[in-house]
């Protein structure tokens, strides 16, 4: 009898978490893909082609691109400061930095009314410098970022974590300053897990719902008066599924090319 | 050379303190400590990497106690040599250079001229992850010295090799510190290596500094226990000065009386360094001064050394070859002399 090199039959235990496992990747991945494939490509293509639905999409990708770039010029200082620094307090800062996780969205939303709307502190610096928030693409974009930042911090936070403080060191007694130190060695070193806080981070934008109805339904986006895909399917859902699934579709799609994409060139970054 | 005075380091359990150094230029300088005696923070508070309470840093005439890192001209390697590992060998040892704004040409003839010395020429293109412990360790002293620093920090630099290349590694830093000539303060917790490369020896303990002296004023005359018990002392009693005969003081030590050079009255604590204890089967003719009759209790097998523990009372560890243990044939129950001068004792 022929025994395979290396096979190793499976107890019991494996073949039951086997089962279990299969049934979990079957619920996360049949609703999308059945989703994608309820539409034929020609609907999809004639769908996008819709004034409304391609200005939805250039808003979500660019809202939410403009989001993560805010969200790595303030929030990677941060994490570097929180990886690098005991200080008193520090715990109590990186639950303040969870926050917009575990708060419905929906009342994220109103919360960012409350600091952001015309007659308070943020609303009347932007005003100021003639930028509004209400129903606008900045709004948008602040929504978007305070559901989602989170990710990219604890991300980030992580990875400078990984990075041998003694590396740092060296640099420094090697002649680089502080900055030198930070930009050659400690990012470069942290960049995968930065990046990969992006992805997510831009990903969960791209996603973002139940604030950004609150504070901006539709917006102005580029001469166009539009709104969110994830706002989009739900005012199309109002006409029934065939009108919701094509936008639908298209969201996920765009969701998941942007993801496979991006989660591949922090994968090359880990090999090399 | 570099002067450290009343340096005062906070390590948060407790304090390393009255901390007093003067390294002489091209002294190979070794601090000795177990784990934990805050040996990595004395270093990183010299090069400016950790902040300190009280006390100044002095390089030559120049006060540097407040330079930032980059400003100070030290150099250090870690234990696990910290090489950048986004970095290939070359990068890594041109990085200081890059940082010090060195031009292109120059920096090129330094990298030159450091690898040929560390024998490190054919590793350039080689990125940190492919080289062995060794390797790592020569291109983490060539990056570190590439810059020219006044003077080189090593912290435990040989302690994750393995005892061949720790070997090979402690005759080439031997050798390369004979030909670069620059003030080393090196870390460590290993005694046989402080002995084989320190012109003199610091021992840290619980945050201060026990004792300085040559390696030889470290086996011959420990300032304390603890610094006996560090340098493998293995033999330290107690016991009661009893007067004076034939020239050497007499200290009864429970059962035995040992002679030895002192002037100590009272109560002493003493110690006797194993590898001064001569061991036969018959009573030895010598000009030693100490010849006592005991049984041996134990045998503990190094490999190339055995400790041979002779009960009087009290317990005498001695120190042999294999060769002379198998001459002697010695078992445990078999009556030995045990042998030494009377100089060989010292009392604290």
């Amino acid at each position: 009898m022929i025994k395979m090199r290396g096979w190793k039959k499976p107890g019991s235990m494996e073949i039951v978490f086997i089962l279990l496992g299969a049934l979990m990747l079957l619920f996360i991945f049949a609703p999308p893909l059945k989703t994608v494939f309820s539409s034929s490509p020609g609907t999809l293509w004639n769908t996008l082609l819709e004034e409304d639905v391609y200005s939805s999409v250039l808003l979500t990708i660019f809202a939410a691109l403009t989001a993560t770039l805010i969200g790595l010029l303030l929030g990677v200082p941060l994490a570097y400061l929180l990886a690098r620094h005991q200080f008193r307090g520090k715990r109590f800062v990186e639950a303040i930095i969870d926050v917009p996780i575990v708060i419905p969205h929906s009342a994220a939303g109103v919360a960012l009314l409350f600091v952001f709307g015309s007659n308070f502190l943020f609303g009347k610096i932007l005003n100021g410098i003639g930028i509004g928030f209400f129903r606008s693409f900045t709004g948008v974009v602040i929504a978007m970022m305070f559901v989602s930042v989170p990710f990219l911090i604890d991300a980030a936070k992580e990875g400078f974590k990984a990075v041998d403080v003694r590396l740092e060191k060296v640099a420094r007694t090697l002649g680089a300053s502080a900055w030198k130190s930070f930009f050659r060695i400690s990012l470069p070193l942290a960049w995968r897990s930065i990046f990969s806080g992006s992805v997510l981070m831009w990903a969960r934008g791209l996603s973002e719902f139940g604030a950004i109805i609150i504070i901006a339904y539709s917006a102005s986006f580029l001469g166009w008066n539009t709104k969110v895909l994830p706002v989009l399917v739900a005012n199309r859902f109002d006409f029934g599924l065939d009108s919701a699934g094509p936008v639908a579709a298209i969201a996920i799609l765009i969701s998941l090319i942007a993801f496979i994409v991006l989660r591949s060139i922090a994968y090359r970054g880990e090999k090399t | 050379m570099i002067a450290i005075k009343n340096l005062k380091v906070n390590l948060g359990d407790f304090l390393l303190q009255n901390i007093n150094l003067d390294i002489e230029p091209g002294e190979y300088f070794i601090v000795l400590g177990p784990t934990g005696a805050g040996k990595t923070v004395l270093l990183e508070a010299i090069a400016g990497l950790y902040p300190v309470l009280e006390g100044e840093v002095w390089i030559g005439d120049r006060e540097i106690t407040d330079l930032s890192p980059e400003k100070r001209e030290i150099g250090i390697v870690y234990q696990d040599q910290a090489l950048f590992p986004h970095l290939s060998v070359e990068k890594n040892i041109a990085f200081g250079l890059k940082m010090r704004k060195c031009p292109k040409n120059e920096a090129k003839a330094k990298i030159d001229a450091i690898v040929e010395v560390m024998g490190i020429s054919h590793l350039l293109k080689r990125s940190p992850a492919t080289l062995s412990g060794g390797e790592r360790q020569k291109v983490a002293l060539a990056r570190a010295l590439v810059t020219e620093p006044k003077v080189l920090l090593l912290d435990e630099p040989l302690s994750a090799l393995d005892p061949e290349t720790r070997e090979r590694m402690q005759r080439e830093l031997r050798e390369i510190h004979s030909r670069v000539e620059l003030s080393v303060i090196h870390v460590t917790h290993d005694f046989e290596e402080a002995i084989a490369l320190g012109h003199r020896v610091a021992v840290l303990n619980d945050g201060y500094i026990a004792q300085i002296g040559t390696p030889e004023e470290f086996l011959r005359r420990p300032s304390s226990e603890f610094v006996a018990r560090f340098a493998l002392t293995r033999n330290i009693l107690s016991g009661r000065v009893m007067g004076i005969e034939d020239g050497c003081t007499l200290i009864d030590i429970g059962g035995a009386k040992l002679r030895a050079t002192t002037e100590a009255k009272g109560e002493v604590r003493l110690s006797l360094r194993p590898e001064d204890i001569l061991i036969s089967k018959e009573p030895l003719q010598s000009t030693a001064r100490n010849c006592l009759m005991g049984v041996v209790s134990d045998i503990a097998d190094r490999g190339s050394v055995i400790y041979i523990t002779v009960t009087l009372p009290p317990d005498f560890v001695c120190i042999i070859t294999r060769q002379a243990f198998d001459e002697l044939k010695l078992k445990k129950g078999v009556e030995v002399w045990i042998t030494f001068k009377a100089s060989a004792i010292h009392v604290f």
